[in-house]
């Protein structure tokens, strides 16, 4: 052997060779004579022949290497700024987990020790929502991405870059026996590959380097999706050639610019949109960032026009006079133009549907109603999974970002305003403001309805929580289970922060592990991560409340704990009514009691500061207050809170 | 996203087909509400499912459905809407719901009480 570093394989291969005839040659003439007539008669002729694999003489094999290829990818990482990889841990990604918290010094990325693979995904997803940018996940290749497939799925509806990786051993001859077999596959991402944007399997460490820049470009491309590499473990653990060491570069990289909506469609959506009576503006996932929302608040005050948002991201000032989200089926009914800023169903939007015995639908808005899209989701659509929804008739349709398109179609539509159409703008925003204010009223005295009840009314929830954290720089990191809006409806919603929507897929389970990795990222800049945390969603992976204590997490979650799977009831109720029985057993299967579940012993068990079931709305108040010190002190703490259904 | 969709439609149908719920019943309307059992009426209100969209307290939801109480829509026309909903709502024939169980959850939205002043968090 020379002195030169070796790829493992290559030595192994060829001491097995040379392993095989020494062995077979001192000790089974008869064996050997066997295989070789078996090699006479199966292998072409002129091809070499081997022996059998033997182990070679462990006084030749090299034990140790200070250069594996885990080292580079883990340099790569770091270039691209990966702060965190949230995993569980799995040895088809060892070695590349040992880069990571050693060469890497486990700072940027730092590992996340997470539960389940599906709460990795999650968190990874509410983090990108708060950072803007991806953070990176480990898993196997086959049991560990099955577990994250939903959380994926999550993603990909959502529009959440996540920058995943997943272990596996390609070479086969190189696996060890039995379980790394079955963690083993041929095309790791066909799993996930209809809902992921791109992925690959790199050949080598200058391979890696270049799809796992490209990854990270394509995922920050509008639309944002997760990307998947597949990290092949000889590629992490075999020591780098001096040959591959010579290639070694990490591209550099350069973010594409999001695409903009075409000239002339902006110009003409300006002149609809300026000329237009009773315009309509709807927000699903519009402001990716703090200056979409101001670009969004620019518009609506720019056209006077009110805006509803439906929740995709915070679009829009849940106080502002042109926030009319209330009152979203009236305007769509009596609009002449609706803008539909990236909306998830733009159709839906339009059309209501009967979920009857027979299904119906029917538009709701007005015959010469105009309809405007922008949307990078028409730059990028899949065909298996169906959360493209119903197609829309829209008369002009931007393929293109629209945080992106609003500073044009803004310009646009001011150099169309004249001065007086300019005041016949204010007079339509002066009664849109009127509207706006007789609307919040209406939404206090709602609020008071069931104001005591026990189960505790989502409004009074909502309200004693409002109290506690409207003096913090709060974020409302996820919303699981359905508080019937009353946070939007009540709270002031002003900063992009202040909430981010929510699981995109609805594969329930998003909520805990979003909330968790949002908090991540909300801690650096010191703000308050409040989440609202539903029952069902907290038992699918509650692991992840141990990942928060551990990596000291700061977030206050509040049960909203109906003791169901409550949209569940809801439609087996509806199948009961339909089929004209059984009408009171729409909770065999659908309710979590008998027993009722103790969520705060769950977390306390798992090092998090808990309080509940709580009942009495009078101790909601004390009880925030308790849970509150200890998320400022740096922890996150839990108040389980039984509630009426929604 | 899609379910959230369709309940905020089930509201919107059944909303509108509730708009009348805060009007005053007229006298001749009144005459037509059965004598019913409050306290039976609560009960029933649970357990066929009445509160998963409207609340236990009959408050509603604006994503599921419209409050019914207090002062709950005319008799006749709640009745007819509970046999045969426009909306999403699931309908409750008289094979699975009688008439005078009805009743008696009428009785029971009749006499909710009004909601307290303006709590001060509300303010």
């Amino acid at each position: 052997m020379s002195n030169q570093p070796v790829d493992r394989r290559g030595f192994l291969k060829s001491a097995a060779v040379t392993g095989a005839a020494a062995v077979v040659g001192a000790a089974a003439p008869l064996e050997a004579q066997q295989a070789t007539a078996r090699a006479a008669v199966d292998a072409p002729a002129g091809a070499p022949v081997a022996r059998r694999e033997s182990d070679p003489s462990p006084d030749l094999e090299p034990v140790t290497t200070d250069a594996p290829g885990g080292d580079f990818m883990v340099d790569v990482l770091k270039s691209l700024q990966i702060e965190y990889v949230a995993a569980n841990p799995g040895s088809s990604f060892r070695g590349i987990h040992e880069s990571i918290i050693t060469y890497g010094g486990n700072k940027a990325p730092e590992f996340l020790t997470c539960c389940h693979e599906e709460s990795s995904i999650a968190m990874a997803h509410g983090y990108a929502k708060v950072e803007g940018k991806p953070m990176g996940v480990l898993v196997h290749g086959t049991v560990g991405l099955q577990h994250a497939a939903m959380a994926i799925y999550n993603a990909y509806c959502d529009r959440v870059p996540v920058y995943v990786m997943a272990g596996n051993t390609l070479d086969a001859t190189m696996r060890r026996p039995g379980v790394e077999w079955a963690h083993s596959v041929q095309d790791a991402a066909a799993l996930v590959r209809d809902f992921t944007k791109w992925d690959d399997l790199p050949w080598s460490l200058p391979h890696f380097a270049e799809s796992a820049v490209r990854a990270y470009k394509i995922a920050m491309t509008p639309p944002m999706m997760p990307v998947l590499l597949v990290l092949d473990g000889g590629l992490q653990e075999d020591p780098v050639t001096p040959e591959i060491k010579q290639r070694l570069r990490i591209p550099r990289l350069t973010l594409t610019a999001p695409p903009q909506g075409e000239s002339g469609a902006v110009a003409e959506a300006a002149r609809l949109l300026t000329s237009a009576t009773n315009p309509v503006i709807i927000a699903d996932r519009a402001a990716r960032t703090a200056q979409g929302m101001k670009l969004l608040v620019e518009l609506a005050e720019t056209l006077q026009a009110p805006v509803v948002d439906q929740g995709g991201r915070m679009n829009f000032p849940s106080q502002h006079p042109l926030n009319h989200s209330d009152s979203a089926r009236q305007l769509v009914a009596n609009a002449d133009v609706i803008l539909g800023l990236e909306l998830t169903d733009f159709w839906g939007t339009v059309d209501a549907f009967r979920d009857s015995l027979v299904r119906t639908s029917r538009s709701v808005i007005k015959p010469g109603t105009k309809l405007i899209s922008v949307s990078a989701g028409d730059l990028y659509t899949k065909s298996n999974y169906q959360d493209f929804q119903r197609y829309p008739e829209v008369d002009i349709a931007m393929a293109a970002d629209a945080e992106a398109t609003l500073p044009s179609l803004i310009e646009a539509a001011k150099r169309l305003l004249t001065d007086d159409r300019r005041r016949t703008l204010q007079d339509r925003g002066k009664k849109l403001a009127e509207s706006r204010s007789a609307s919040r009223d209406r939404i206090r005295a709602d609020a008071a309805y069931a104001w005591d009840a026990s189960p505790i009314s989502t409004a009074r929830l909502s309200a004693e929580l409002w109290a506690q954290i409207k003096s913090e720089d709060w974020s409302l990191v996820a919303e699981s289970g359905n508080v019937s809006g009353w946070p939007m409806r009540l709270w002031n919603f002003d900063q992009h922060h202040q909430f981010l929507g929510g699981s995109g897929g609805a594969g329930v389970g998003y909520g805990a592990p979003a909330a968790v990795g949002a908090a991540l990222a909300n801690k650096k800049r010191g703000r308050f991560s409040v989440t609202i945390q539903g029952d069902g969603d907290f038992m699918y992976a509650p692991g992840v409340w141990w990942t928060a204590a551990h990596h000291q997490i700061p977030l206050l979650a509040v049960m909203h704990n109906n003791r169901a799977y409550h949209q569940e009831v809801m439609h087996l109720q509806r199948m009961a009514g339909r089929h004209e029985r059984g009408i009171a057993r729409a909770g065999i299967g659908t309710t979590l009691t008998n027993p009722n579940i103790d969520y705060a012993k769950i977390a306390q068990g798992m090092g998090v500061y808990a309080e509940g079931p709580i009942t009495n709305p009078n101790d909601l108040g004390p009880a925030f207050k308790r849970a509150i010190a200890v998320v400022k002190r740096g922890e996150p703490a839990l108040v389980d809170v039984v509630t009426q259904p929604r | 996203m899609t379910r959230f969709f369709i309940f905020i439609a089930a509201v919107a149908c059944a909303g509108s087909a509730m708009a009348g719920q805060n009007a005053p019943a007229s006298q001749n309307a009144a005459s037509q509400v059965p004598a019913g059992n409050a306290a039976n009426g609560r009960k029933l209100f649970a357990t066929i499912g009445c509160y998963q969209c409207h609340g236990y307290e009959a408050q509603g939801s604006t994503a599921t459905g419209p409050r019914l109480a207090p002062r709950p829509l005319p008799f006749p026309a709640l009745s007819r809407y509970v046999r045969r909903p426009a909306g999403q709502m699931p309908p409750y024939t008289a094979k699975v719901l009688s008439d005078m169980e009805l009743a008696d959850i009428y009785a029971f939205l009749q006499s909710a009480p009004a909601p307290p002043a303006t709590p001060a968090l509300l303010k």
